[in-house]
């Protein structure tokens, strides 16, 4: 096991080391540098000259990739020159919001999408499993921003149920704090449960049908534990699966997320780091959202070995 | 008859479907009596599964499902019982196996785990006595180091291991009468034979009546002491394995016997010619009808029922019994004429 979880790690490297390259390369494609942004519109070529030197700009590409990925290596990640903060710190700054919100809608999709998809299979084709795959058609069809907005007009605005923005810190209040991150996660949650929902309906259909479940019932075991202890096990395998890609997609959604209910998360300092052209920061953040899906998807696998004793580490 | 564990009187289990009623099982009358095994045999599709799968009460939940009659558990209706009730019967004192071992063992969980369930829900009993149990049982089905074969997974074992894991789990509760639904058709040839002759060991030991559905004359001939032959839907003759392969009465089991290859002899195998009925669509009158080589005007018209053929415990559903005693016209395989007809 623990052998498996560092030969995992030892493959994400060279993972990690092309998304560096991809990342230090693609910052550069977009039009204007750090330099302009920073200086606004009324400055002259000297002083940019003058301040591309002084943050090392001036030299070539490959040498400033290099000297970047040195850094990287011995745990620096370089100087944010618009938060004025080294990049680390900013991004750990930010990182509790981001996987907060992450752990919230995750937990949120499981809720909804466990009891409805086992509910749906095994009450198939009855009015609830009608409503069930329709909630799953839009839940995934519904783009989270568009969610997010209307869930802001509705319960916020309108309603005044919850603050349409604004951050609560969990060590400020935690009921503040809840209430400020419900409605995010709920927008990004609800993508990856009605996918996940559509899964463990179909999975558990499927399981249903399997021998073994026969052979359970007529061992004479009641049909709750039928459902929570013969099938559920086998029926999760997949889902997990389609929990963890989808906890990837996620992590993207939060940037779109976290801009809208105006939350400080890493998504929300990517965006800033793209306008204001903030090559470090930039470059941290992708590197940190990628570290962070490589390890989602160890833990699913982890938990998928727990769920299906063929797989052995 | 005080004898019986489970009589079965008049059994009809019809699965309502888009393409309308398909009569499985038509009107089956069988019994099996304390400690004996019983087979059941007929051509695949003509509803073996679905009785022992009725009598056991797991199809007739679904509104889909109608199974009318009599199941006579030691006198008691199982179809009158509760779902609840059903389920302290069903494992504890009839249970089941199925054919394929390698599907019917939940693949998330030790098979040790899987043998303690029985006597956790059936007896109260604790994690650790019905762990136990569970390597008694496992050592009982003759599967070597049982303790550490207890601690693994179903995909650890080998197919007539798995088989012998679900005989374990079927016996843990030491039940009655086990319904083994063609529990060696999915094994290899020599397994098989050690998973027959286990059967009857434990038959032997225990006293355990079983009823054994197949479609091998051969296991019924080696291990079986009565035989019911099924027809689309129906048992058509009922008797000694002895009666049965020497005797047959009804033109179908004289078909099935001649299908056999006879060891040594050199003579070409007749099979049954044409199909089984369309459970759609039944025919008026007898099922056999339309591949019987004797069929009379009586057989298009009217239902043969099981009625006594040579002696009283021998039956056959067949017009041909009521000929017999008629005209004492005393026909049976080994006449000459029919055989040209297979
Ligand atoms: N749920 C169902 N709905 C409709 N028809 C069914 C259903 N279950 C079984 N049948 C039909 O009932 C008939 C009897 O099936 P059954 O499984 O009992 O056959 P069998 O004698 O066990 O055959 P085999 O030797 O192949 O196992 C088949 O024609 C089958 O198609
Ligand atoms: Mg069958």
């Amino acid at each position: 096991m623990i052998a498996y979880i560092i030969r995992r790690l030892l493959i994400a490297i060279p993972v990690l080391f092309g998304i560096s390259l991809i990342a230090f390369f693609m910052v550069r494609l977009v039009p204007g540098d750090t330099v302009t942004a920073m200086l606004g519109n009324s400055y002259t070529p000297e002083q940019a000259e003058a301040l591309r030197a002084q943050y090392g700009l001036d030299e070539p590409i490959i040498t400033q990739y290099i000297l970047w990925l040195t850094n990287v290596l011995q745990g620096d990640f370089g100087f944010s020159h618009f938060t004025n903060t080294p990049v680390l710190e900013a991004i750990l700054l930010r990182l509790p919001v981001t996987i907060e919100l992450a752990l919230l809608s995750v937990v949120i999709a499981v809720i909804l999408a466990i009891p409805l998809g086992t509910i749906a299979a095994l009450k198939r084709n009855s009015k609830f499993d009608y409503g069930a795959s329709l909630f799953g058609m839009l839940g995934i069809s519904i783009p989270n921003f568009w969610l997010g907005t209307l869930m802001i007009l509705f319960f916020s605005l309108w309603a005044g149920w919850f603050p349409s923005g604004g951050f609560v810190g969990l060590y400020e209040s935690v009921w503040g704090n809840l209430q400020s991150m419900i409605l995010p996660a709920i927008a990004l949650g609800t993508a990856v449960g009605a996918v996940a929902m559509r899964m463990t309906r179909s999975s558990m259909l499927e399981v249903t049908n399997q021998d073994y479940i026969k052979m359970a019932r007529a061992k004479g075991v009641s049909s709750r534990r039928l459902i929570t202890k013969h099938a559920l096990k086998n029926a999760l395998v997949p889902v997990v699966t389609v929990l963890g890609i989808q906890t990837g997609y996620l992590l993207g959604g939060s940037v779109v997320v976290e801009q809208i209910f105006g939350l400080p998360g890493v998504g929300q300092l990517a965006l800033q780091a793209i306008t204001n052209r903030d090559y470090a920061l930039l470059q941290g953040t992708i590197l940190f959202i990628a570290s962070a899906f490589v390890i989602v998807n160890l833990i699913v696998d982890i938990i998928y070995g727990f769920l299906n004793p063929q797989i052995r580490y | 008859m005080a004898d019986n564990i489970l009589e079965v009187r008049d059994l009809k289990t019809h699965f309502h479907t888009n393409d309308g009623v398909v009569k499985a099982v038509d009107g089956v009358d069988l019994h099996v009596e304390k400690g004996e095994i019983l087979a059941i045999v007929g051509e695949s599709g003509c509803g073996k599964s679905v009785t022992s799968q009725s009598i056991m009460r797991l199809i007739g939940a679904k509104s889909s499902e109608k199974v009318s009659g009599e199941i006579l558990y030691h006198g008691e209706d199982l179809l009158s019982k509760t779902e609840k009730e059903m389920r302290q019967i069903r494992g504890k004192d009839m249970s089941m196996v199925f054919q394929d071992p390698m599907t019917s063992l939940n693949p998330a969980y030790k098979v040790g785990t899987q043998i303690a369930e029985m006597p956790i829900i059936h007896e109260k009993k604790d994690k650790k006595s019905s762990w136990k149990r569970a390597i008694d049982m496992l050592t009982k089905v003759g599967i070597p180091s049982p303790e550490k074969r207890a601690s693994q997974y179903p995909h650890q074992f080998s197919g007539g291991m798995r088989q012998r894991g679900v005989v374990a789990m079927s016996l843990a509760c030491d039940p009655d009468l086990i319904i083994a639904d063609e529990p060696t058709t999915a094994l290899d040839v020599t397994i098989q034979a050690q998973v027959l002759d286990l059967l009857r060991k434990l038959r032997d030991d225990t006293g355990t009546a079983i009823m054994m559905i197949t479609h091998d004359l051969g296991v019924v001939a080696e291990l079986c002491d009565r035989v019911a032959v099924m027809y689309a839907g129906k048992i058509v003759e009922e008797g000694t394995v002895a009666d049965i392969f020497d005797n047959p009465q009804h033109p179908y089991t004289q078909g099935l016997i001649h299908s056999l290859p006879k060891p040594g002899s050199r003579e070409r195998l007749k099979p049954i010619e044409g199909q089984p009925p369309n459970l759609h669509n039944l025919p008026e009158g007898c099922r056999f009808q339309d591949r019987c080589p004797f069929v009379m005007d009586v057989c298009r018209e009217k239902q043969p029922e099981l009625v006594p053929a040579d002696k009283q415990d021998h039956q056959a559903a067949c017009w041909l019994m009521g000929e017999e005693e008629n005209d004492g016209d005393g026909r049976t395989g080994e006449s000459e004429e029919p055989e040209k007809t297979f």
